[in-house]
């Protein structure tokens, strides 16, 4: 099955870098992924966050509020 | 408390570089050792202490607990509180401002965490700290509290709601108390080395801004005379102040770097109230957040919004000329 991130964060840095993050984390795990960045705040919202940037993997919310680096990525997406 | 780190910079620069003491350069390079290596002294414990302090109050358990209680006006002292110890990026502000209305939570109680979330923040704590020490530090947060709290309130009495953008509108008038946000349940143990990881990298980022800062600082500190400024900038000048705070708010992204210059500024002559203003408007007022918020709120109560804060932090820096 393939899996399913997204990253929602309206346009900052850290979302920004947590969006490459997660490519370059799929990259080095060549794991069948579609990544999607979400940064319209009305979808946001709708997942129910109040700190950006945030990982979802499968609609789970792995990390939230802060940058998440590869190695933690490539851990998350492993499991 | 730091006589080990000012005796090693003595050390380094008059016996290892044989830098004459009493020389410019020596005074200079002797400050820029002293205050760099104390300014990442304190700013890796403060933010650790700050990330542990946060693992037990994320800000879904303080939204959860601002949503469920009324407390007849003392949730605004929670909230400004609140705002001391989460951390802040300023990107997160609208989907903040739009959990804490969602739950319920008036507009002014939210305004007032908003203010005093990026306005009091641990890499201002500590680099405040490590420049003007811990009774000016201490001075600086609970005059970001209290800003917080009236700031807040008085924005929250002005009936605002009706300048929100719709989509917010209709989400306050859907609002409601019992949905409850997930927190997240790690021991501390399991989460100290994340905690570490992340104050390391708070250290990183600003560093670059710090070390220019202290620099610039340095060099003004071992070759302009004391009291130089006092001629340009005195208490007797009334502009003197709003004009710091205004001046502050394009600054944002570099406020590591602005505060180990003001510390200088302050030694050479300038009122430390105008200081404290000038660095208020620097920390806690940014183009890139009122950017951001036109997303919830129209001009008009950005402007407000920003006005009002504005006012709080004159009326602070004039307080301070007057009283210190």
């Amino acid at each position: 099955m393939k899996t399913n991130i997204k990253v929602l964060g309206p346009g900052c840095p850290k979302c920004k870098t947590t969006y490459n993050n997660v490519l370059e984390a799929i990259k080095q795990t060549g794991i069948d992924a579609e990544v999607q960045k979400i940064e319209d705040i009305e979808t946001m919202m709708q997942y129910n966050v109040l700190t950006t940037p945030v990982l979802m993997i499968n609609e789970v919310t792995v990390v939230k509020g802060r940058v998440a680096d590869i190695n933690e990525i490539k851990q998350l997406l492993m499991q | 408390m730091f006589d080990w780190l000012q005796n090693f910079a003595d050390w380094l620069i008059y016996t290892v570089f044989a830098i004459p003491a009493n020389s410019r350069l020596g005074e200079s390079l002797n400050f820029f050792v002293f205050d760099t290596l104390k300014i990442f002294i304190l700013l890796f414990i403060i933010t650790t202490i700050m990330g542990i302090v946060n693992a037990y109050f994320p800000v879904e358990k303080i939204r959860n607990y601002l949503s469920r209680n009324k407390l007849y006006g003392l949730e605004y002292i929670f909230a400004s509180s609140f705002g001391v110890i989460t951390p802040f990026c300023s990107c997160s502000s609208v989907p903040l401002f739009i959990g804490f209305v969602k739950g319920g939570i008036p507009l002014g109680i939210t305004f007032t965490y908003l203010i005093t979330a990026p306005l009091v923040n641990e890499v201002a704590i500590a680099i405040f700290a490590g420049a003007f020490g811990f009774k000016v530090t201490a001075l600086y947060v609970i005059t970001g509290i209290v800003l917080g709290i009236i700031g807040g309130f008085t924005l929250g009495k002005l009936k605002l709601e009706k300048h929100l953008t719709p989509w917010v509108q209709n989400i306050i008038a859907n609002a409601h108390t019992e949905e409850v946000l997930e927190v997240e349940h790690i021991s501390l143990k399991k989460r100290f080395p994340g905690i570490l990881k992340e104050a390391l990298n708070i250290v990183k980022n600003v560093s670059i801004y710090i070390i220019i800062g202290i620099g610039i600082g340095g060099a003004m500190h071992g070759f302009l005379p004391t009291g130089f400024f006092e001629h340009y900038i005195n208490k007797g000048q009334w502009y003197a102040v709003p004009l710091a705070v205004i001046m502050g708010v394009p600054m944002y992204s570099n406020a590591a770097g602005v505060i180990p210059v003001i510390q200088v500024l302050v030694a050479k002559g300038i009122p430390l109230g105008t200081a404290i203003a000038f660095m208020m408007g620097v920390i806690g007022l940014s183009l890139p957040e009122a950017m951001l918020l036109k997303k919830v709120m129209n001009w008009k109560l950005i402007a407000i919004y920003f006005g009002t804060i504005a006012f709080f932090m004159i009326l602070s820096g004039y307080l301070f000329n007057i009283i210190l």
